[in-house]
């Protein structure tokens, strides 16, 4: 007769609670087999015995918190027969060969052991079986190559789907139609389709007000931003006492309405810096860097009641600052008031996410797939700075560049937040 | 110079670009002859060397005795020799005779000389069906050829592309063979006067369309235009691509098209299994699998040796209302 006691899981383990106990009393157990399940300071662990025989008898109460070495249970030797045979209600059933563990999984999920095809050795049923057997594949979706990769980039979810083509196939439309959006806006260009749609993968969607679904179309893009994008991430504090400066002499001859913000003053910089360090603005299409031919910079707009969207600036580098204010103050009331047209969210080739007015100092971004980079801005705000060897107090903002490995080294990435630091000395020529 | 121009954009049939091409090789280089089965006295069983005999004379445009594998080996060792044979077969099916020369000899000779010894042969021949010629005259062997390494296949489905292929082929140092479909030689076209030249390599977007891919070659293609001339008076916008040469394969173009409609139906005279349209089917679901929004359609030749009875033949290959049928199920 063999008694099962609590283990010593470590050499700082001196005490354990028995969370659960995996055989009931009249099991028999094989050795090896899983028997409890044991808590520990540091994690749960399943425990093994090391004898063969029956479970006579249950000493402890899962929940009790005894010392290493306390008696758990009573596992007599076996009589005979095979060892880990399910005991199984009334008489005993002659179930293909599973462990203790398996068969407590089993019970668990409510899952007929009989009716289980065991995968391991000799036949033994596997937990993975039980698994299987419990959460039978859910049926493949009928869905065309393109419709899944349009799916991926719009953040739809194929199952939600209904499709239209032969056999119920969800086709590409379908999934356009479950987006939302409509025609080539928001659709990846193929790979190498020289002169077809253009529009890369649009960022967040649409404007349509904030719920789940966008929720869920974030969440989809970003996690496969993170997955997908190695990023490398740079920041740099320049010193806006010059663009402030400017902007203030410039904006005193201006009416109220027509008065430019730092903002406008940032995305111009950012638009023309994009332009001189062209190995950022464009998209990672097809396993490799696709330049763009223009700046089209997206603008992250966080809207009411969640979520956000980047719908995107035309040609901002090379339009003047006052238009590009215009265009600013509209997009984002636009964009709030969920009224985006389909090419302002088709494709931006360089987002920023500009957090200043939400008060932080740094932002680092996840870039847009399949953009390679995004830009942080974040408050403007006064900091101590050196000046000619000197302490003085000058009005700053922090910078980031968060941008794809696969497409662009640090020193690009350096280059960038560089040309922008310079261009902001020179607010006369934005 | 304007009285060439002139007649060059006139009206033509393939049969006479086919002629007007043989009539400037020979005229252009000594080098050059024709020989084949009735190429001379008879005018070519389908009339395209007819008038040659007269003016050229029978040491230019011989005729051959009933031996395949004699004449279109006789044409590999004058090839060897320096000349610049231009061989007719008159079908595809006795081509057969002249495997052992086509493959065995002027496929290989380069790569088993290392490279000394090209061999600049023309070999032309009929292919196809649609006229009542039954089994032995009417198959599309085309994709056989196309599958042997060393052959250049061209499928001239156009005037153009009849007047100005031979002169392409001639100039490749090694062996082309050219496939005119059977059915084309009667078909009339405006020869392009701006067009002194063609490529090899390149297939061709014939119409260019939105919707859905239509890929095909030689005689196919006129049944491909109706079918997508019908359909676009449904509003399905067909884009039909001329392969124009079998190997190369040019799939740069049928992918980039693929890539814009996300559809295609290959449109291939041959049968199914084995067939040059599987080989396309292949490097579309290799390639531009992503691009895909419904399975790759096929319409080919029903697999038995082609009928002599007009509708059998009719029913067994491709037609304007078969290539439709399969836009649409790829639309569907």
């Amino acid at each position: 007769m063999g008694e099962f006691t609590m283990p010593s899981l470590g050499a700082d383990m001196d005490e354990g609670t028995l969370v659960e106990w995996l055989v009931a009393e009249g099991a028999e157990v094989a050795r090896g087999d899983v028997v409890a399940v044991v808590e520990t300071a540091k994690s749960t662990i399943e425990v093994e015995c090391f004898e063969s025989g029956t479970v006579t008898e249950l000493l402890a109460e899962p929940g009790t918190t005894v010392p290493v070495g306390t008696p758990l249970a009573v596992i007599s030797p076996a009589a005979s027969g095979p060892p880990a045979v399910a005991p199984g209600p009334g008489p005993a059933a002659a179930a293909a060969p599973a462990t203790p563990l398996v068969r407590h999984q089993a019970a668990e999920e409510g899952v007929d052991l009989q009716a289980v095809h065991g995968s391991g050795r000799g036949g033994r049923i596997t937990r993975a079986d039980v698994s299987r057997a419990a959460h039978p594949a859910p049926a493949r979706i009928a869905a065309s190559p393109l419709a899944r990769r349009l799916a991926v980039s719009l953040g739809v979810d194929l199952a939600a789907v209904r499709g239209t083509g032969s056999r119920g196939a969800v086709k590409a439309d379908d999934v356009r139609a479950a987006a939302g959006s409509t025609g080539a806006a928001g659709e990846e260009s193929a790979p190498g389709a020289a002169g077809g749609e253009s529009a890369p993968a649009a960022p967040a969607g649409r404007a349509a007000p904030a719920g789940d679904r966008d929720r869920l179309a974030i969440a989809r893009l970003m996690a496969r931003a993170k997955r997908e994008i190695p990023h490398y991430y740079l920041s740099t504090v320049i010193d806006l006492s010059a663009a402030l400066e400017w902007m203030r002499t410039e904006n005193s001859r201006r009416t109220v309405a027509d008065r430019l913000v730092p903002a406008a003053l940032l995305l111009k910089a950012v638009a023309l810096a994009a332009r001189e360090v062209p190995e950022l603005n464009g998209h990672w299409i097809g396993g490799r860097f696709v330049p763009a031919t223009g700046v089209r910079l997206g603008t992250a707009v966080s809207l009411r009641g969640g979520g956000l969207v980047a719908p995107s600036l035309a040609d901002a580098d090379r339009l003047p600052l006052p238009d590009l204010m215009a265009a600013l103050k509209d997009l984002v009331a636009r964009a709030r008031h969920g009224r985006l047209r389909a090419s302002e969210t088709a494709d931006p080739t360089l987002t920023v996410t500009n957090l200043g007015d939400q008060g932080v100092e740094t932002v680092f971004g996840v870039i847009y797939p399949p953009q390679v980079a995004m830009v942080g801005l974040g408050r403007v705000t006064d900091r101590p700075v050196a000046v000619d060897g000197m302490l003085a107090v000058h009005p700053t903002v922090t910078a980031t560049l968060s941008a794809d490995h696969r497409a662009s080294d640090g020193a690009t990435g350096s280059r960038f937040l560089t040309t922008l630091d310079r261009l902001l000395q020179h607010p006369e020529d934005l | 110079m304007n009285a060439t121009r002139a007649a060059d954009t006139a009206r033509t049939t393939y049969r006479e670009a086919l002629r007007a091409a043989l009539r400037e090789a020979l005229r252009g280089d000594d080098r050059v002859f024709l020989m084949g089965e009735d190429v001379g006295r008879y005018g070519g069983c389908f009339g395209v060397s007819l008038g040659l005999l007269e003016e050229f004379g029978p040491d230019r445009i011989r005729d051959t005795p009933l031996s395949e594998s004699a004449f279109v080996g006789a044409g590999i060792g004058a090839a060897l020799g320096g000349m610049r044979p231009v061989v007719e077969i008159m079908t595809v099916n006795f081509s057969l005779l002249a495997l052992d020369q086509i493959m065995n000899n002027a496929a290989t000779l380069l790569h088993m000389s290392g490279g000394q010894l090209n061999v600049p042969i023309v070999i032309r021949m009929t292919t196809g069906a649609g006229r009542q010629l039954a089994a032995q005259h009417s198959h599309s062997l085309e994709s056989w050829y196309a599958h042997i390494p060393g052959l250049r296949v061209l499928t001239p489905a156009t005037v153009d592309d009849a007047r100005h292929m031979l002169a392409a082929a001639l100039d490749d140092p090694d062996p082309v063979v050219l496939f005119e479909h059977g059915s084309l030689y009667n078909e009339e076209g405006v020869l392009d006067a701006a067009t002194d030249s063609v490529g090899l390599d390149s297939a061709a977007v014939r119409r260019p369309g939105a919707d859905v891919s239509v890929i095909t070659y030689g005689g196919s293609l006129p049944k491909a235009l109706a079918a997508a001339e019908e359909l676009s008076g449904d509003g399905v916008d067909v884009e039909v691509v001329d392969l124009r040469s079998l190997r190369p394969l040019d799939d740069a173009t049928v992918l980039e098209s693929v890539a814009r409609t996300h559809r295609a139906v290959i449109v291939d005279e041959g049968w199914r299994s084995g067939s040059i349209s599987g080989e396309i089917a292949a490097r579309i679901a290799e390639q531009a699998f992503y691009d895909l929004d419904a399975p790759v359609q096929r319409v080919c030749s029903q697999e038995v040796p082609m009928p002599y009875a007009k509708q059998l033949e009719e029913a067994a290959l491709p037609q304007p209302a078969s290539i439709v049928a399969a836009v649409r199920r790829a639309v569907a």
